[in-house]
């Protein structure tokens, strides 16, 4: 009667742990599972990770919509942030360039990386970038500064009850850390900041 | 290797080791569960202490006692403490004492393992508590948010990470361990459906501890690389996110909380039909409001999250799923209540508490429900209503079945009664005392005082100064018990087989107080 209850037990047992092992993998799992579904859903206020095609669809001159921009820069990073306006009314389809400015005001090179998040979240699918800085780690020598190029369009299809678009970039200085020997065209996250 | 540990428990039979080798060597299931109680009960302590000085700084607004950062570490480290060191523990060693002696098992399935799953964890928290003297306890939260955890933290994430492993480890040992047990060692004739409500309940909760802990170590994990290793899970610069990190640990946290009333569930099903004098109402509904709470646990998590930005169609999914949960508990608490209408009620002490538990859990149910609705939440969110809500049902809920259980059961543990004076004095004392201090943070919490600040606004005083005397009363009640349980295992009235006349069980069919071995061949079930 041992015996048979010692062959149920292992065999139970090591069920068990493979559900156990597995468990361990899937919070792995979430961390792409997670970028996949906002991806697919836009949620999060991620916006897409590569630039988008020129715009072709046509400018949609009966409506407008408010684009703010806002920048900071994250804790303990010395740099100067700005955008050149604060917001700007464009049409659905209309292609615009903004600058924002960086200057590095300690004496020594640095290398920052902008994080940009749209809000509300839902309409981060439809702010198509044309070219970003965001696309790109910046390298700026002590004391320089830079005008950085934003080229946008919001696609004539975003829902029509958003009037309003936030666009926030977050810069994170990143000489020092380990990311920075990392690909140069790091994938894009969002803070949430609505 | 598990061949040789049920051999090793089988050649022990009829010698016992003495003196500290048998407590540090010991794979029996009752020595195992009593050490289990005595280290919760340590840890309550331990936890409760750092609760006092806690609502010592609240007694007046302005920071008098502590400072800030010393304020959020004795939080963070009471919410660990009460969580993985006294409620959980105090569970397993319930189940390790009771599930052998209800289903009719010799002993544990895996003698060895249960010895482990024990052992490690004083080492567990030992890491965790000495961080106070290396450098400063965890001061992120026992939601250990990242970045606060990651980018912000005090250096303690080591100590805090290898503790919640060990603890980890220990948990999924000994659910490992309860679930072979219920599943190869029923006696012969004990179907699923004869089981004790109270071994179900451990047997569903059992599964949920090996579903979330290996999510638990997985994502502590993260934050210790993060730290230390330069990955990027949580670190927007890198390409991370730190909205990640909350999904992943409420996927834990949420089934978590389950793990920590479900046995509850289980305790107060198995005493109320003894006072009432009457089957329990509905078993089989029971089993299966059990079953779907286990699985509505995984599907709301995000409850906790609704104020992070989250899409409008997200919160309505998580607010619908979490007030579905009310269905299968609401069919629980109507169970209890059918259980005792028209029963020959006695109000002995477990059926006190046991009855306390139903109104004062439901109470934190109710206050469940209103944090679960996503508009209002965004008043509640992270205010001392949420304090009020959790503990109301874990102190009140979780606390209060374990006090039932070790009241239901001491003349089985010791084979004495219990001092009956001293025991109401116990729950009188700490059912007066722990309203005055948790029912007056639903009104501070509606008010707007946020949770977690040494300090807080002059209109708060009045009520967190009766919130403190609460404090202060319940925590030295507690003593009470602490004087019962010691003067029930030197003395008193010898307790028969069977103390309560209304009991069923397969535990009151050997004598008080249970013999070292029990069940060595199985008992017939019909």
């Amino acid at each position: 009667m041992q015996g048979h209850h010692n062959k149920q037990t292992n065999k139970l047992v090591r069920k068990l742990v493979v559900i156990v092992l597995a468990m361990f993998g899937f919070g792995f799992a979430m961390v792409p599972l997670y970028d996949v579904f906002c991806d697919i859903t836009g949620l999060n206020g991620k916006t897409a990770t590569e630039a988008a095609q020129i715009n072709e669809s046509g400018i949609d001159t009966d409506r407008t919509i408010t684009v703010q921009f806002i920048s900071r820069t994250a804790k303990e990073m010395p740099w100067e942030f700005r955008p050149e306006i604060a917001e700007i009314v464009v049409h659905p389809g209309e292609t615009k360039i903004i600058k924002f400015y960086a200057k590095n005001n300690t004496l020594v090179d640095m290398l920052g990386q902008a994080v940009p998040s749209v809000a509300p979240g839902r309409a981060a699918n439809y702010f198509k970038k044309i070219e970003c800085f965001c696309f790109e780690q910046q390298f700026l020598s002590g004391q320089e500064e830079v005008w950085m190029p934003l080229q946008f369009y919001i696609d004539a299809e975003i829902p029509t009850d958003v009037n309003t678009l936030t666009l926030s970039y977050t810069l994170f200085d990143i000489s020092l850390s380990d990311k920075a020997s990392q690909a140069s065209t790091p994938e894009e996250t969002a803070i949430v900041e609505s | 290797m598990t061949t040789s540990t049920t051999d090793m428990a089988h050649d022990d039979h009829g010698y016992m080791a003495t003196g500290i080798k048998r407590w540090l060597f010991t794979t029996n299931h009752k020595d195992i569960g009593t050490m289990y109680l005595w280290f919760a009960f340590i840890m309550f302590l331990t936890g409760g202490s750092m609760a006092m000085v806690i609502r010592a700084e609240l007694f007046q607004p302005g920071l008098q006692i502590v400072n800030p950062d010393f304020f959020n570490q004795l939080t963070t480290v009471h919410g660990l403490i009460m969580v993985f060191g006294a409620i959980m523990p105090a569970f397993t060693g319930l189940a390790n004492w009771m599930i052998p002696m209800m289903i009719g098992a010799p002993d544990m399935a895996l003698p060895r393992l249960n010895n482990w799953s024990f052992w490690i964890l004083p080492f567990a928290f030992t890491i965790l508590l000495s961080s106070f003297f290396l450098g400063g306890a965890p001061n992120f939260g026992w939601t250990f948010y990242a970045p606060l955890s990651t980018t912000y933290s005090n250096g303690s994430t080591a100590f805090f990470v290898f503790a919640v492993h060990i603890m980890g480890i220990s948990s999924i040992m000994g659910a490992i361990n309860v679930i072979v047990t219920i599943m190869n060692l029923r006696a012969p004739g004990m179907t699923y459906m004869k089981m004790p409500l109270f071994v179900w309940t451990f047997f569903i909760t059992a599964y949920l501890l090996i579903a979330v802990m290996p999510v638990l170590a997985g994502v502590v994990t993260m934050l210790l690389t993060d730290t230390y290793f330069g990955t990027s899970f949580f670190d927007a610069s890198g390409g991370g996110d730190p909205v990640m990190f909350q999904h992943i640990f409420w996927f834990f946290g949420h089934p978590e909380v389950y793990i920590m009333i479900l046995p509850a569930f289980g305790i107060v099903s198995t005493t109320i039909p003894t006072f009432s004098r009457k089957k329990l109402f509905g078993y089989s509904s029971m089993v299966y409001a059990t079953s779907s709470i286990a699985f509505l646990s995984f599907i709301v998590w995000a409850h906790h999250m609704f104020t992070t930005g989250m899409p409008l169609i997200g919160e309505l999914f998580f607010m619908y799923c979490t007030l579905l949960i009310a269905v299968p508990t609401g069919v629980k608490v109507f169970n209890w209540m059918a259980t005792m209408w028209r029963g020959s009620i006695s109000f002995e002490v477990p059926m006190m508490f046991s009855i306390a538990f139903v109104i004062l859990f439901t109470i934190g149910g109710f206050s469940g429900l209103m944090l679960a609705m996503a508009p209002v939440d965004f008043q509640y969110h992270d205010t001392y209503f949420v304090v009020a809500h959790f503990h109301y049902v874990l102190v009140t809920g979780s606390l209060f079945s374990i006090y039932a259980a070790a009241y239901y059961w001491l003349p089985k543990w010791t084979g004495h009664m219990f001092n009956e004076t001293l025991a109401k004095a116990h729950f009188w004392c700490s059912l007066i005392s722990v309203n005055l201090l948790f029912f007056p943070m639903h009104f501070l919490g509606l008010a707007g005082m946020p949770r977690r600040i040494p300090d807080y606004a002059l209109q708060f005083a009045d009520f967190n100064m009766w919130v403190s005397i609460g404090g202060f009363a319940f925590g030295l009640s507690q003593l009470i018990f602490l004087a019962v349980v010691i003067k029930c295992i030197r003395g008193g009235e010898k307790a028969p087989a069977k103390p309560w006349d209304g009991a069923e069980g397969l535990e009151w069919t050997v004598p008080s107080p249970a013999p070292y071995h029990t069940f060595s061949t199985p008992p017939k079930i019909d």
